[in-house]
């Protein structure tokens, strides 16, 4: 079941450094929410905040609340393993287990979470690569390593194994930054199917593709959200001068 | 101009002296294998493999006991050392800056430098003084702290290789740390585990020290782990000191079969290292 997200002034630090300044932003379900910046803006760190992937380095803070529909994900009740479940992530380096194969990646989850048995996985499996349109290339050879797949293959197949434990909310740490055009071009055709289904927060460095896939643009520069609005008018007709800055090159 | 000349003869000089290096290097190897090879190799035979050493002068008889004492000591150690050393080496990836980590790294590192005469010394003080014989078990016990440092050491290497964009896609599907272990960072290493077991296996194969003063030697077949038992390294060191033609003549063919074992192990490991990072 799709959930929306909402953050409310949330700030992250590693160590004394802090990189998430204050942030509120919320993002709607069943829609792309598309979060921009220059490097080291903070972007991907508010990204990983939300899985509470984070955490797991030593000498990190978060204060503030994400509440992904209406739970709160830092509350004493929600266990981040379980979280993680929840929230699917796909990473920027594209990244299939590769001991295992095509097939045995996207069961990965589905075996972990003990969330099917049998002949029930290999229908799942099927579902799920059909899904994230794999299925049509693999379906000769689903015993190959996952890491024999071409990049843009594998970062589908990283999708399918997303699926797979039906999550509420999808992360995209710049999906494509790997991709060559024609892989850019099927990932970006797969999130616009997924928002049908799933929220979609997606970092990107590609303005152009923020343009083509979102239905919401958030700008993060610094550590501080400085604008975010409906993709259409963020484009158009930036209201913050940073913005229009930024989207004409000026900085970043 | 000259200067760079005069730059260039030196690195040719450089690069003929690190080939020169690199060959002596090979030439000692190739030498120990052509004499053991060529004094060993009348002796080695069916009935050499498989019969009990022969009295001085008797026709016959062979290293069959000391083949099956050595693969059993060295078993014994692999089957001791190695749940212990992947599980060391797994805390040290998991916990890499840890003041224990530090510490184990330190640890283990000495043992490494340790004389193996030494650690058959402690074992022999331990347990041979304490329970008044030697014996097998004690035997595996000295080759397993032999090995310890070598696993340990390439294990949590190996284990580094997994890369941390995996590890975190593992987490971020919902695995715990454990299960990230388990299904992720082992499975994925475990080439190269292997081939660090190997590498143990054959520098444990070698060893005279620890078994000489742990297991001692033995004329007869193996019958319990409590007794004194032969091995390959001890009965070559007893053949090869002795007055007896006949007697040196074995201690080179045990040498040839031990040195043949030790040679397939190392170079199956690297070859199957080889292919794993071909594979990567």
């Amino acid at each position: 079941m799709a959930q929306g997200v909402n953050i409310e002034n949330f700030s992250f630090w590693y160590g004394q450094s802090q990189v998430v300044k204050n942030i509120s932003l919320s993002a709607p379900v069943r829609q792309v929410t598309a979060l921009i910046g220059p490097s080291g803006c903070g972007k991907t760190t508010l990204l990983r905040s939300i899985n509470r992937l984070h955490e797991l380095h030593p000498g990190t803070r978060a204060a503030g609340r994400i509440a992904i529909g209406e739970e709160d994900i830092f509350s004493a009740a929600v266990d981040p393993v379980d979280l993680r479940r929840r929230v699917g992530m796909i990473f920027q380096k594209p990244s299939p287990f590769p001991h295992l194969s095509v097939f045995e990646n996207v069961a990965a989850g589905l075996r972990l979470h003990g969330l099917a048995q049998g002949k029930e996985i290999a229908e799942r499996v099927e579902a799920c690569l059909r899904k994230a349109a794999l299925w049509e290339e693999v379906k000769d050879d689903l015993g190959r390593k996952g890491a024999l797949l071409s990049g843009g293959q594998q970062q589908r197949l990283c999708i399918a194994r997303a699926l797979a434990v039906e999550p509420e909310v999808f992360l995209m740490d710049e999906p494509c930054a790997s991709l060559d055009p024609v892989g850019i071009m099927r990932i970006e055709e797969l999130i616009r199917e997924l928002k049908h289904d799933y929220t979609v927060i997606i970092v990107t460095h590609n303005m152009h593709q923020a343009s083509r896939i979102s239905d919401q643009t958030a700008f993060v520069l610094n550590g501080e959200l400085v604008e975010v609005g409906r993709t259409k008018e963020f484009f158009l007709a930036p209201t913050d001068p940073r913005t229009e800055a930024y989207l004409t090159w000026k900085i970043g | 101009m000259t200067n760079r000349r005069k730059r260039k003869a030196l690195g040719l000089l450089f690069e003929a002296l690190c080939v020169l290096a690199a060959s002596i290097a090979i030439v000692v190897l190739a030498l120990i294998l052509y004499y053991v090879f060529r004094r060993g190799i009348g002796v080695v035979g069916f009935v050499f493999l498989t019969s009990l050493p022969a009295p001085v002068g008797v026709a016959g008889g062979g290293i069959g006991n000391a083949l099956i004492g050595s693969l059993l000591m060295v078993g014994l150690g692999a089957l001791i050392a190695v749940p212990v050393c992947i599980a060391a080496a797994v805390f040290l990836d998991q916990n890499p800056a840890s003041k224990l980590s530090a510490f184990v790294r330190f640890a283990t590192r000495v043992l490494s430098g340790v004389p193996s005469m030494v650690i058959g010394l402690f074992v022999f003080g331990q347990l041979v003084l304490r329970t008044g014989n030697y014996s097998a078990l004690a035997g595996g016990i000295a080759l397993s702290i032999v090995m310890a440092p070598v696993i340990t050491l390439s294990a949590e290497e190996m284990l580094r290789l997994v890369p941390s964009s995996q590890r975190e896609a593992s987490m971020a599907l919902g695995a715990s740390k454990q299960q990230t272990v388990f299904r992720l960072v082992l499975p994925g290493a475990a080439g190269g585990l292997i081939v660090g077991v190997m590498l143990a296996v054959a520098l444990a194969a070698g060893q005279t020290a620890p078994v000489l003063l742990t297991a001692l030697t033995s004329r007869f077949w193996l019958e319990s782990l409590q007794q004194p038992t032969a091995s390959l390294p001890v009965l070559i060191y007893h053949y090869a000191t002795s007055p007896f033609a006949d007697w040196q003549a074995h201690a080179w063919g045990a040498a040839l079969v031990l040195v043949t074992a030790i040679l397939v192990l190392n170079v199956t490991a690297q070859l199957s290292l080889g292919l794993s990072n071909r594979r990567r």
